[in-house]
C-alpha cells in the first residue's frame, strides 16, 4: 500500500483506488512501448473527437455547472483540441527528441508514468480534452479527479477521449475517472507510491494540496490579473479587449482582469466607452454593496455563487439595477486589499478600476493587485509607451504579461500572440508553482539528456617571429622605430650588450635605456618605468635580459597599453584560461609598441610565454599574469648574449627548462604541438646541458640550449607546467632557492610521482587515457635510454636525470642545502598550501596532487636520492 | 532438474490460455519453465495480466519460469509493472 493510512476511507474505497492506480500503472507501462508515429496518430483523433464534441461537452458543462458562457464553453472546447493539437503536432515526445550536434547533447523523453490530475468546475471539459492529449503525446496514464460539481461533465469528456485513444491503439486503463471523488480520495491518490506526478489545475486547496503531497506536482491556480490603461493605449481597442477577455465564459478564466488602473487623463473617457459598450458602471454606494455582496468579508475571497455568473443575474441579486443586457459592472475602488474587497480575484464579470495620477502610482497599485493574489500569473498592459510598457514588464512578477491584448484570451496563447496553448498557468515561485510557463508537453515528461564527450578546441599560440642563432639580433633592423626603449639590467649595460643591441637599431631611433634590479619585477618599478615610457612615447619596447627584465617589459607595455589594466583583478586565479573571471583589457587609449625580446640566459623562456610575475612588496604578494596579450611581438634568441653566463646560472636556467619540457610533454593540456617541442628540448638539452656547463665557450652547446630554453617555452606556453614548478614556488620562496636548483630538487621525485598510478586522476577531456608514464618512456626512447618495458624505460629516464643533476652539479638533497630538518619539516606545511594554490599545477598535472602527497614528495626532496624505486603505471 | 521449453505467440486472446497450459505441464516444484519471447515485440494489458497470473501460479507451485530472448521494452514493461523479479532470464 502507499503513503499514509487515510481514516476515513473504507477498504473497500481503498481496494478502488488501487484498482485504478494498478491499472494506471500497467497503462503507463505499456505505453513505454509505442512510438512517436503511434501516439501522433492517437493524438489527432483524439483532437478531431474533441472538435466534434466541442458543443455536446460544452453544452453539458454548462447545463451541470450553471457556470459561464455556453458558446465560450465550447470555443474554449475547440481551443483546447484544435490548438493545442496544432502545437503539439510537431512536436517530438518520444525517443531523441532534441538532438544537438554541435554540442554533443541529445535529449530524450522518458514518460512520467501515472499522473493524478484535478481538474476544475471553471473549465471542466476544456481541460480535460487539454489533459488527454498532453497524455497521450507524452504516452502517460491519467487518474482525473474532477471537481465534483463538475463530474459528469468531466467524465463524459474522458469517456470520449478514452474510447477513442482505445479505437486508435492506446493502451487500456490509459485514463480514468475517479467515481464519487472526495478530498480523501484526492489524499489518498496524492500520497500513493505509483503516482508519479500531481497536476492540480483549480483552486487554492487543490493546488496547496498537491504541492504538500511531498510527490512532485504542477499545481497551477488562482490569480489575481491587474492591468494598466495608460494614456497612450488606443482606449477603444482596449476596452473592448478587456470586455470581450472579462466576459469571456463569464470571466471564469483565471487569466481574466480583475483591476483596471487606469490613468487619470483618460479614466472618465473610458468609463464612458466601457458604458457605451454595454458594461454598467457603479456609482460608490452601488460599488460598496457589490463588494460587500461578492465579496466573503471572513474569507476575503469571492464568494462561489457569483463563479461564472451574468453581470446582469449578479446586479439583479444584490439590487443593483441594470439593464438586462449588461456585460459587466465596473466598481472604482481607492486601494487594494482586504478593506477593498473588490481588489480580489473575482472569476465573474465584475471589474475593479482605479484612477491614478501617474505611472509611478499606477505601476505601484498594479504591484500591489499582484501582490494580493495573483503572484506568478498573468497581468496586462495597455500602452504605446514602450518605455511603460518596459517598466510594467520589471515590476509585475506574472508568468505572462500580455501587452495590448485580452488577459485570458491572450494567456492561453496561441490566439492573439505566439504563446505556447495551455489550459494549465504555471504560476512561478509566487504562486507557489514549480514553473511560470503555460503548461504542455514538456512538463509531462522527463528529459534525459544524453551529453557526449566534447573535445574543447586546442591551440597553439606563440609570437608570429622566431629569430635565432649568432647574430640573430641584426633582425632588429628590420623593425622601423622613432623611439626605442630598452629595459634591461645594470651589468648587463656594463659588459656592452646594450650597446650591441643599440648598433642594429635603425638610425633614427631615438633609443632611451631603462635598467632595472636584475630580480623579479617589483611593482613600484614597473610604475617607474611607466613614467620613463609616457614620456618618451616608445613605438619599440626591447627587453634584454633574463626572465624578470623581461617580464617587466611585459607588464610595461601592458599597462602602457592598457593603463586601465587592474593587477589585482588580472592575477586573479583561474582553472582554465579560456573560463577565466577576470579577462584581460584590450588597448584603451591608443598607444601601441612593439616588444621585442632577447633573452640573455637559456631557461626561462620568457622571451614567448604568456607570463609575467610582479612583486608586489607594499602588500607582500607575488602577482601571477597570465595572459597570450602578455606574449611578445617578436623574439630574438641569439646566443651571444649567452656565452658569458656563469656555470651556476647555466645549471640552474637549464634544468627549468627541462623541467617546463618534461611538464608540458605529460601535460593533460599536452598537443601533437607542444609535444614537437617539448621532445625536441629534452633531447636538446640531455644532448648539451652539460656541455654547455662544462665549457660555456662552446657556442654549438650554447646555441642549442638557447634553442631548448625557447622550445620548451613554446610547449608550456600552451600545455602549462605542472606539480613540480609549484612545488619549487613554494620551495624557493620559503629558502631562498634559486629556481632551476627548486626545479632539480624535485625533478626525479616528480617523474616517478607522475609515472606511478594516479591516486586521483585530473579531469582531461583532452586524453583518452592516463598516458604520463608512457610519455616518459616516449622520452627515454627519445633519449636512447633503453628498457624493455614502460616501468623500465622511466626508472631509466628518472636515472638519466640524476645523472645531468649529478653532472651540473646540482644539490641533489634539501638536505644538501644546510636546511635543517627541523626548519624543513616546520616549514612543510605551509610550503604545501602554498604550492597547493599555485596556478603552475592547474588543471595540467596529469595527477591531481594530494597535498599528502606534496607533503611526501618534499620529503622525498628533502633525503635525496630514491624516486625511481616508485613503479610506473602499467602498459 | 527438468525443463520445459514453451513457444507461443503473445497475444490477447491466446495467452492465458497458453501459459496455463504451459504451466498445467510442470507438475512438480523444483521444475523451470522457459518462454521464449525471441519474437515478441509488444504486449498488451491481456498479455501482461497473463504474464501476472503464471508468475502467481509459479510461484504456488514452486516452478521457476525464465523468460528467454526478451527485448528491452519489454523488460522496461516488466520493470516498471514490478513483474521483473517474478522471472529468471536467459538469452
Amino acid at each position: 500500500m502507499a503513503g499514509n493510512q487515510i481514516p476515513t476511507l473504507t477498504e473497500e474505497r481503498i481496494a478502488y483506488l488501487e484498482g485504478l492506480v494498478g491499472r494506471a500503472k500497467a497503462a503507463a507501462a505499456l505505453f513505454t512501448q509505442y512510438s512517436q508515429d503511434e501516439v501522433d496518430r492517437i493524438a489527432k483523433a483524439m483532437a478531431i473527437a474533441g472538435m466534434e464534441q466541442a458543443r455536446q461537452l460544452a453544452t453539458l458543462a454548462f447545463e451541470e455547472t450553471r457556470i459561464g458562457v455556453l458558446e465560450d464553453k465550447a470555443l474554449k472546447n475547440m481551443v483546447a483540441t484544435e490548438f493545442v493539437y496544432n502545437y503539439v503536432k510537431d512536436k517530438r515526445t518520444v525517443g531523441a527528441i532534441r538532438e544537438f550536434p554541435e554540442r554533443g547533447l541529445v535529449e530524450v523523453a522518458e514518460p512520467i508514468g501515472v499522473v493524478f490530475s484535478i481538474t476544475p468546475i471553471t473549465n471542466p471539459t476544456a481541460t480535460v480534452l487539454f489533459k488527454c492529449i498532453m497524455a497521450v503525446k507524452t504516452r502517460n496514464a491519467f487518474i482525473f479527479g474532477p471537481h465534483p460539481m463538475a463530474w459528469r461533465c468531466s467524465r463524459a469528456a474522458i469517456d470520449l477521449m478514452y474510447e477513442t485513444a482505445l479505437k486508435h491503439g492506446a493502451p487500456e486503463g490509459v485514463f480514468t475517472c475517479l467515481e464519487s471523488p472526495t478530498l480523501e480520495d484526492n489524499s489518498y491518490l496524492m500520497r500513493h507510491k505509483d503516482v508519479a506526478l500531481i497536476d492540480a489545475t483549480g483552486g487554492r486547496g487543490a493546488v496547496k494540496a498537491a504541492y504538500s503531497s511531498g510527490k512532485p506536482a504542477l499545481g497551477v491556480g488562482p490569480g489575481n490579473t491587474p492591468v494598466y490603461l495608460e494614456k497612450t493605449a488606443d482606449i477603444d481597442m482596449a476596452v473592448v479587449d478587456i470586455i470581450t477577455s472579462k466576459t469571456f465564459d463569464n470571466g471564469t478564466i483565471c487569466a481574466s482582469e480583475q483591476t483596471v488602473v487606469i490613468d487619470d487623463e483618460i479614466f472618465d473617457r473610458v468609463l464612458k466607452r466601457f458604458a457605451d459598450l454595454g458594461a454598467h458602471v457603479c456609482n460608490r454606494k452601488e460599488g460598496e454593496l457589490l463588494g460587500r455582496a461578492v465579496v466573503d468579508p471572513e474569507t476575503g475571497y469571492a464568494r462561489a455563487m457569483a463563479v461564472g455568473q451574468k453581470a446582469s443575474n449578479i446586479a439583479r441579486m444584490i439590487g443593483i439595477p441594470v439593464q438586462p443586457d449588461t456585460k459587466l459592472l465596473i466598481a472604482e475602488i481607492h486601494g487594494v486589499g482586504r478593506e477593498h474587497p473588490l481588489s480580489v480575484e473575482k472569476l465573474f464579470p465584475v471589474l475593479a478600476v482605479y484612477r491614478a495620477k501617474s505611472v509611478d502610482e499606477a505601476l505601484r497599485v498594479c504591484v500591489d493587485v499582484n501582490h494580493f493574489g495573483g503572484l506568478g500569473h498573468t497581468s496586462v498592459v495597455f500602452s504605446r509607451n514602450e518605455e511603460v510598457i518596459r517598466k510594467f514588464g520589471e515590476a509585475i512578477n506574472t508568468g505572462r504579461i500580455i501587452v495590448n491584448s485580452p488577459g485570458s484570451i491572450g494567456a492561453i496563447g496561441g490566439v492573439y500572440n505566439d504563446m505556447v496553448p495551455t489550459l494549465s498557468f504555471g504560476c512561478g515561485t509566487g504562486g507557489g508553482n514549480s514553473t511560470t510557463d503555460n503548461v504542455n508537453v514538456y512538463h509531462y515528461l522527463n528529459i534525459k539528456r544524453m551529453a557526449r564527450r566534447m573535445q574543447a578546441p586546442m591551440w597553439f599560440r606563440v609570437p608570429n617571429q622566431i629569430y635565432f642563432n649568432r647574430n640573430a639580433v641584426e633582425v632588429l633592423r628590420q623593425f622601423p622605430s622613432r623611439s626605442t626603449l630598452i629595459v634591461t639590467n645594470q651589468v648587463l649595460q656594463q659588459i656592452g650588450y646594450v650597446e650591441t643591441v643599440r648598433r642594429q637599431l635603425p638610425p633614427e631611433a631615438v633609443v632611451h635605456v631603462l635598467t632595472i634590479p636584475d630580480a623579479e619585477p617589483e611593482l613600484a618599478v614597473v610604475m617607474r618605468g611607466l613614467d620613463t615610457l609616457n614620456v618618451c612615447r616608445a613605438d619599440q619596447i626591447i627587453a634584454l635580459g633574463g626572465g624578470s627584465v623581461i617580464d617587466a617589459a611585459k607588464i610595461l607595455k601592458l599597462k602602457y597599453e592598457s593603463p586601465q589594466a587592474d593587477f589585482d583583478e588580472l592575477g586573479a586565479p583561474f582553472l582554465d584560461i579560456r573560463k577565466r573571471i577576470a579577462q584581460y583589457p584590450p588597448p584603451g587609449n591608443g598607444n601601441h609598441t612593439r616588444l621585442i625580446a632577447i633573452p640573455t640566459t637559456s631557461g626561462t623562456g620568457s622571451e614567448v610565454t604568456p607570463f609575467a610575475v610582479l612583486l608586489d612588496k607594499e602588500r607582500g604578494r607575488k602577482v601571477t599574469l597570465a595572459d597570450y596579450s602578455l606574449s611578445p611581438d617578436v623574439a630574438i634568441v641569439d646566443p651571444q648574449f649567452v656565452m658569458s653566463m656563469p656555470k651556476g646560472l647555466t645549471a640552474d636556467t637549464g634544468i627549468d627548462a627541462l623541467t617546463h619540457a618534461l611538464e608540458a610533454g605529460v601535460s593533460v593540456y599536452s598537443s601533437a604541438y607542444t609535444d614537437a617541442n617539448a621532445m625536441q628540448a629534452i633531447r636538446l638539452v640531455f644532448r648539451y646541458l652539460a656541455i654547455a656547463y662544462e665549457n660555456g665557450r662552446d657556442e654549438e652547446a650554447r646555441t642549442m640550449m638557447h634553442n631548448a630554453s625557447c622550445l620548451a617555452a613554446l610547449a608550456f606556453s600552451n600545455a602549462s607546467v605542472g606539480v613540480n614548478h609549484a612545488l619549487a614556488h613554494a620551495l624557493g620562496a620559503r629558502f631562498g632557492v634559486a629556481h632551476g636548483r627548486a626545479n632539480a630538487l624535485l625533478l626525479p621525485h616528480v617523474i616517478a610521482y607522475n609515472a606511478s598510478v594516479p591516486s586521483k586522476f585530473m579531469p582531461s577531456p583532452h586524453q583518452r587515457a592516463y598516458t604520463a608514464h608512457k610519455k616518459y618512456a616516449v622520452v627515454a626512447d627519445l633519449l636512447g635510454l633503453g628498457g624493455d618495458t614502460v616501468e623500465q624505460k622511466v626508472n631509466n629516464l628518472v636515472t638519466a636525470t640524476e645523472q645531468l643533476l649529478d653532472r651540473v652539479e646540482m644539490p641533489r638533497s634539501i638536505a644538501a642545502l644546510g636546511i635543517s630538518k627541523e626548519d624543513f619539516e616546520r616549514a612543510v606545511p605551509d610550503m604545501v598550501k602554498v604550492a597547493f594554490d599555485d596556478p603552475s599545477w592547474r588543471p595540467t598535472n596529469p595527477r591531481l596532487p594530494l597535498m599528502s602527497e606534496m607533503t611526501d614528495l618534499y620529503r622525498r626532496a628533502y633525503a635525496g636520492r630514491g624516486a625511481a624505486q616508485t613503479a610506473a603505471a602499467s602498459d | 532438474m527438468a525443463t520445459n521449453v514453451a513457444s507461443i505467440e503473445i497475444d490477447k486472446q491466446r495467452v492465458s490460455e497458453s501459459l496455463r497450459n504451459a504451466l498445467a505441464n510442470m507438475e512438480s516444484a523444483g521444475q523451470e519453465l522457459v518462454l521464449d519471447f525471441s519474437s515478441v515485440n509488444r504486449i498488451d494489458a491481456g498479455a501482461l495480466s497473463a504474464l501476472a497470473e503464471l508468475a502467481g501460479a509459479a510461484e504456488g507451485k514452486g516452478v521457476t519460469v525464465a523468460l528467454s530472448g526478451v527485448g528491452m521494452e519489454l523488460y522496461r514493461v516488466l520493470k516498471l509493472t514490478r513483474l521483473a523479479p517474478r522471472f529468471s532470464y536467459v538469452d
